[in-house]
């Protein structure tokens, strides 16, 4: 079924994202000149504007900061996955990314609930970041 | 910072104007801004030859390249100033700032504001709801399943979390609006809804229901502007623009700086400084309600409440009409209609009609002082208007 759901889609910012994923590896971005880590794959340092820019592999672990139950696929094709939970995963290395949470215990999720990475199936190699919860 | 150039008391709205509202399959998006702007003409007493200048945002049913030059093509008007402005929600307010700025500089006297879209019959449900998906990120976001519904639920969740708003104090605020449309003539929704009404609708994105989301209408709203020395020559009571601010923190939640504060606090602050007034001066307050969560907290950023107290503050009856706040007293885009950038622009109308009286049931005793809020994408972009039915 996973295999259905969109595959990833690699631009000049993110393949290095992208490609260590298929590896099993959760990367972000780290800037040399002031040390900010980011999620969401950029060019330039949001902060402080530097171009030296490097990737560091995160732990994989964190923390949910929200998250929602969803009922109502926006595309046709979730709405075999419904109910099924997407959420705001804060890294304990600090950026927050979007995740569906997996697993059987998936819906009884909690604000503040511990999670690691797991890497789901798309199709043809292509790896998503997702995650599990791992309790306390 | 330097000190922001003054808009106080330099411009006012002279006329405004909403097209047929709910499901109106007669009609093109296009056609529904038309409808729209004739009738804030209309309300203005001013001629199409007037209007040298027109702002309008976006279209999502009908996404012609240069909406605002095929708007004016569509209208038969050959402005000196056109854009087409694209800040999502807050883009109406927005829009009336650089109108304002404009008009103040002499680089237009009458500027037509548009917006709207054919959404209930442009398009499909499944359409509709796929191409508000978008608003979520190509890339992080919408592999996930995300939807516009599930990132305010997102907001909500941490909301309650924190500060221990309830599900259904998000649900008064549903309930609080419904009563306010049966009083307006135009609104999409004619019948009432009860508390339970709204608990037991069918869940979109928990903690979030099917009545606690905007409506997907056809509407078209318009207004016009124009300096404060033109407006007391014209047909109806001119409503002065106070003051006026914007913040935007982010687009993506993902990259939301937090998730219970956001810009309004910003543009709140910005507005009530320009026009020497504070949240003890508003009368009646139209805020952007495209989800529960969200007038909540417009309230408590805007300074009507203290963080974390929106929620009660719907619960006890404050934001009714007869309350101490009367909130989105057209029935918000909960109840009067959504349309793209058209939901926030009723905001702007609904306003003005208050400031100049006469709505029978619906009017806000005494109303002297409006604060609009609009806000765009997931609470990130925000502008907030105060207006006034006498010079500052």
């Amino acid at each position: 079924m996973s295999q259905t759901l969109p595959k990833p889609i690699a631009n000049a910012d993110s393949a290095p994202y992208w490609d260590a994923a298929r590896e099993h590896r959760l990367v972000i971005r780290r800037c040399r000149d002031c040390g900010a880590l980011h999620f969401m794959p950029r060019y330039i340092c949001p902060e402080c504007w530097s171009e030296a820019l490097e990737w560091v592999e995160s732990a994989g672990k964190g923390q949910v900061h929200s998250f929602s139950i969803i009922h109502r696929a926006p595309l046709a094709e979730f709405a075999l996955r419904v109910p099924y939970v997407t959420a705001l995963i804060e890294l304990d290395e600090g950026p927050r990314m979007v995740a569906n949470i997996l697993g059987d215990d998936a819906l009884s999720v909690a604000i503040g609930d511990r999670v690691s990475v797991t890497f789901e199936d798309r199709g043809d190699g292509a790896l998503i970041p997702q995650f599990k919860r791992t309790g306390v | 910072m330097t000190a922001e150039f003054s808009l106080r008391n330099k411009v006012a709205i002279v006329g405004v104007g909403e097209s047929d509202i709910g499901r109106v399959p007669h009609m093109t998006g296009l056609g529904l801004n038309a409808q729209a702007a004739r009738r804030a003409l209309d309300d203005a007493g001013l001629k199409v030859s007037d209007i040298d200048g027109v702002l309008t945002a976006y279209s999502f049913t009908e996404p012609y390249f240069m909406l605002g030059s095929v708007l004016c093509e569509y209208l038969g008007i050959k402005p000196r100033l056109n854009a087409s402005m694209i800040v999502g929600g807050a883009s109406p307010a927005v829009m009336l700032r650089h109108a304002a700025h404009a008009i103040a500089l002499g680089q237009a006297e009458a500027v037509l504001i548009c917006a709207g879209e054919n959404r209930a019959t442009g398009q499909s449900r499944d359409q509709a709801v796929a191409a508000l998906a978008a608003v979520g990120h190509p890339y992080f976001e919408q592999p996930y399943g995300t939807s516009i519904p599930g990132f305010y639920a997102m907001i909500a969740q941490r909301h309650m979390h924190e500060y221990g708003t309830t599900r259904e104090q998000l649900a008064h605020v549903a309930v609080n609006t419904r009563k306010h449309a049966l009083l307006h003539p135009n609104a999409h929704m004619k019948k009432p809804s009860t508390l339970q009404d709204v608990l037991s609708a069918k869940p979109i994105a928990d903690p979030l229901g099917m009545l606690d989301c905007c409506l997907i209408s056809d509407a078209g709203g318009a207004f016009i502007v124009t300096s404060a020395q033109r407006a007391a020559d014209l047909k109806a009571r001119p409503v002065y623009l106070q003051g006026i601010g914007e913040f935007h923190t982010h687009e993506h939640l993902m990259c939301a700086p937090s998730l219970t504060a956001f810009g309004a606090t910003h543009s709140g602050h910005a507005a009530y400084g320009m026009a020497g007034l504070g949240p003890q001066d508003i009368d009646v307050a139209q805020l952007y309600d495209c989800f529960t969560i969200v007038p909540i907290i417009e309230l408590e950023e805007l300074g009507f409440c203290k963080p974390g107290e929106g929620g009660a503050f719907f619960e006890a009856g404050h934001a009714s009409l007869g309350g101490t706040l009367p909130v989105n007293t057209h029935g918000g885009m909960l109840s009067h209609a959504h349309a793209g950038a058209a939901g926030g622009l009723f905001g702007i109308v609904e306003a003005v009609r208050q400031l100049r009286g006469g709505l029978g049931e619906r009017q806000v005793e005494g109303a002297e002082v409006a604060l609009v809020h609009n806000e765009g994408g997931i609470l990130s972009s925000h502008c907030t208007l105060i207006l006034a039915n006498e010079k500052g």
